[in-house]
Formats: C-alpha cells, sequence, structure tokens
C-alpha cells in the first residue's frame, strides 16, 4: 500500500492530526501560562488553591475540542472501525480542511485564555469574592474556540465519502 | 509579553492585599500614641520576633522582607539596580568624608546594596575607583578630590548626588521596562524641582543650581534654575506649564505638602501597573510602594513618638499604592 495511492486517506490523517496537535499545543500553552499564575498565588495563600486551580483549566478545553473533532475525522474515513474507507486526494483535502478551523483557533485562543486566565488569577489573588466575575473574562475567549468546534464537526460530517 | 514574570506578578498581586491602603495608615493615624502604633503594627505582622518594640528594629526587618521576596521570585537583581543607586551612590558619600575627614561612624552605612560600607570604605581609602561601577568613577574621583582640597561638604554633596541622578535617568533609558523608564524621569525631575526649591529658599547661585540639576526630558533644568532665582512664585509658574503643575499647589500650600507631592508624584508614576499581569512593572512597582509604606510608618510613628499634633502627622503622610 503506498502513500501516493492513498494521498486521500494520508490528508484525512493529516487532517486529524492538525486538529489533536494544534489545539492540543494551544492548551497546554495556555494551561501553562495559567498554572505559572496559580502557583504564585497559592505560594502566597494556599487557601485559594480550589478557585485558580479552576482557572487553570478553562484553556485545557481546546485540546479536548481536537480531540473530538480528531475521533470524529477517524471514525468519518473508518480507521477506528477497522475498515479505512478509499478516499480520493480532493476528499482528503476537504476533510483536512474541515480540520482546520479547531487547530488554528485552538491554538491561538488556548494561548490567550491563559493569558486571560493568569490575569484573572491576579483578581481572585486580591478579590476572592469576585471569582464569579474573574471567571468571566477567559470564559468569554472560550466562545471562540466553540464556534470553531461546530464549524469543524459541521464541516467533517458534511464530507461525502 | 513576557511569560517569565507570571508567577512573580501573580505571587506580587497575592501579597498587595497586606500592603497598608491608605485606611489602614487612618488607623494607625487613630492610635492614641506611639505604643499603640507599635502594637498595631506588630498585629499586622511587621517586624519578628526578634524586632518586637524596636522600631528602627522592625522597619529595617520590613526592608529585608521586600528584598527576600524579590530573591526568592528569581528575577535578576540588575532589574532593581535603579532602586539603590540613591543607597550606593550614598554609601561613596558617606565613605568618602570619613577617609577625609577620618570621623568613623560606620553605622550611617547602608548595607544592603551591592557595595557595602566596608568595601565601600576600601575602595575610597586605597583611592581605587576603577573598582566602582563606570557610571560611579567619575564622580567619586571629583568628589575625593574636592573634599580633600577644599574641605566643602556641600560641594561633595552636590556632586555625588547629581552623578546618582544621571545614573539613575541613564538607567531608566537603557530599560526595556516602561515603568523603570517613567519612574526614573520621575525621580530625575521631582529631584531637580526639590534643588531649585531649596535654593530658592537658601539664596544658592545659578551656577550652583546647575551644578546640582541633572537633564531630564520632561524639566528643564536651565529654566527652572532661573525661575529659582526669580523666587518662589517664578518656580511656581514655571511648573504650571509642565506635567508637574500639582507641585505648584502644593508648594503654595506648605513646604511639607510639597514633600509630600514629590513622594505621591512617584506613587502616581507606578500606579498603572496596579492593572498589568506580565511585566516586571508591577514587582518594581510592589518594590517602591512597600518603601513607601515603610516611609509612612517611619514619619507616623516619628510624629507619635514626639506628639505631634495628629493633623501636622497627617499632613506629612504620603499617599499609598493600593
Amino acid at each position: 500500500m503506498s502513500i501516493w495511492s492513498n494521498l486521500g486517506l494520508v490528508y484525512a490523517l493529516l487532517g486529524a492530526a492538525v486538529a489533536v496537535f494544534l489545539a492540543g499545543a494551544g492548551s497546554a500553552i495556555g494551561v501553562g501560562i495559567a498554572g505559572q499564575a496559580a502557583a504564585g498565588v497559592v505560594t502566597e495563600d494556599p487557601s485559594k488553591f480550589a478557585k485558580v486551580l479552576i482557572m487553570q483549566l478553562l484553556p485545557g478545553t481546546q485540546g479536548i475540542y481536537g480531540l473530538l473533532v480528531g475521533f470524529i475525522t477517524l471514525s468519518k474515513v473508518g480507521l477506528l472501525g477497522g475498515g479505512a474507507a478509499a478516499l480520493d486526494p480532493q476528499t482528503g483535502l476537504l476533510i483536512l480542511a474541515a480540520c482546520m478551523p479547531i487547530g488554528i483557533v485552538g491554538l491561538i485562543s488556548g494561548k490567550y485564555q491563559g493569558m486571560t486566565s493568569a490575569a484573572s488569577i491576579g483578581i481572585v489573588a486580591k478579590k476572592p469574592d469576585q471569582f464569579g466575575k474573574a471567571m468571566l473574562f477567559p470564559a468569554m475567549v472560550e466562545t471562540y474556540a466553540i464556534l470553531a468546534l461546530l464549524i469543524s464537526i459541521l464541516a467533517v460530517n458534511a464530507v461525502q465519502i | 509579553m513576557s511569560e517569565q514574570y507570571t508567577y512573580a506578578v501573580a505571587r506580587i498581586r497575592a501579597l498587595e492585599v497586606s500592603l497598608f491602603s491608605n485606611s489602614t495608615i487612618d488607623q494607625l493615624l487613630a492610635c492614641q500614641s506611639y505604643e499603640q502604633c507599635m502594637q498595631f503594627l506588630e498585629e499586622h505582622g511587621w517586624g519578628d520576633s526578634e524586632t518586637s518594640g524596636n522600631a528602627e528594629a522592625m522597619l529595617t526587618r520590613e526592608e529585608e522582607k521586600i528584598w527576600e521576596i524579590v530573591r526568592e521570585l528569581s528575577i535578576d537583581m540588575e532589574n532593581f539596580s535603579v532602586l539603590s543607586y540613591s543607597k550606593l551612590y550614598h554609601n561613596l558619600k558617606a565613605a568618602i568624608k570619613e577617609v577625609c575627614t577620618e570621623e568613623k561612624n560606620r553605622h550611617i552605612f547602608y548595607e544592603d546594596v551591592s557595595i557595602p560600607g566596608k568595601e565601600m570604605l576600601e575602595i575610597v581609602s586605597e583611592r581605587d575607583f576603577g573598582r566602582l561601577p563606570a557610571h560611579m568613577q567619575g564622580a567619586a574621583a571629583e568628589a575625593f578630590e574636592t573634599l580633600l582640597h577644599t574641605r566643602d561638604g556641600q560641594l561633595c554633596d552636590v556632586i555625588i548626588d547629581r552623578a546618582a541622578l544621571e545614573a539613575v535617568y541613564q538607567a531608566g533609558k537603557a530599560s526595556d521596562a516602561a515603568i523603570i523608564r517613567d519612574y526614573a524621569e520621575s525621580m530625575v525631575a521631582v529631584a531637580d524641582i526639590k534643588i531649585a526649591v531649596r535654593s530658592q529658599k537658601t539664596a544658592k547661585s545659578l551656577e550652583f543650581m546647575k551644578r546640582a540639576m541633572a537633564e531630564c526630558s520632561s524639566i528643564n533644568a536651565g529654566q527652572l534654575a532661573r525661575a529659582a532665582l526669580n523666587g518662589m512664585d517664578a518656580i511656581r509658574e514655571y511648573l504650571l506649564g509642565t506635567a508637574y503643575a500639582e507641585g505648584a499647589a502644593a508648594l503654595e500650600e506648605s513646604p511639607s505638602a510639597f514633600e509630600r507631592w514629590c513622594d505621591n508624584r512617584i506613587i502616581q508614576t507606578i500606579s498603572p501597573q496596579k492593572y498589568n499581569a506580565f511585566t516586571i512593572g508591577p514587582v518594581i512597582a510592589y518594590v517602591i510602594a512597600r518603601q513607601n509604606e515603610i516611609k509612612t510608618v517611619r514619619i507616623i510613628l516619628s510624629g507619635k513618638l514626639n506628639e505631634l499634633p495628629d493633623d501636622s502627622i497627617r499632613e506629612r503622610v504620603r499617599e499609598m499604592y493600593v
């Protein structure tokens, strides 16, 4: 089985990899940034551990969205069921394009959600009673990751195999 | 964006909770006596078990705590050098005077700087000024020779103080951090205004003022010095046309209101750092805010010890960062 004769499948797999890799990287960066801020606060005030942990986890969702799109893609091309579909390169490219939104938006939004979470952790450090409001700021960034997830799922499902 | 300061800034945010606010200072002012003030401070965690009841030891311990925290943050101490220049140049001044006058007075040195008292004395007594940082060498040699030959302590002070201001300004200009640039600009400008005001009161010459003042971009030292020759009203008039117009109002009010404004101006410069989440700014602002807090507590304790009226102490109390 040569790669060139299965180029469609290769493109589809590349799409799944892009979704998982880029969105996962975005989450890793975001959770890392927020984690540094969380550690700073807990160093001085361990009682705020639970609140800052929730803040730190907020940028982690992009990685889950990427994983979800990756699963849907693998399922779509039949790789999870054991029988890979015969895809022409054009269909493979369509699946790759369908995976792009969550990959790219996941990477960017993950990083910026991490930065917003870090800034909101500063609010929790000074005014723990404002936890609800502080959580809204990073949650706003999440909106765009959800929109990208929605488009990626719709687009992958819309590709005819 | 510098992510490397995310941990430091978050930790500083947690520490800012324990900074004294204006209302805490009001509570301290409301204490009936010096002893009550000391008790209030100890209840707020000031000092440690070894400094109990000793105000000077308590304040020194608080200053030490600032640098202990900064060291724990693992930030290059070079970033804070601009804050230590005044102490460093003070040590140089004290060492030159001690060597030239042969008066031994060890306790006037600051020890929490890159060149502590003993080392500075060694450098000055051996005239080995090459061991000093480059920005100190010229001023050190000039001040030493001046004091040795003229015995004019004030001229020696002027040479070193101006060199300190120039070093702060140059460090600010060379820094990537906006807060250091702003701090250096404000510090030099406020120092120039102070020199003008004091020179006007003591009828100093234009030459003296020009020698004492350092150049900066927000104040024209030459114009300020000429205004000082024409009287206090001329200084106020000049300040009204600059970014330091509030200083003119403070000058009109009273000398202590003016001194208070000088420190408040620095706090206003660092205030935007309360909303900065990633740069070194909040850490530097915290150090300045803590130093301002310690200075304010020292003023209050001194006032209470000398039984000054509350209004008189309040007039000298600085604005707090939080």
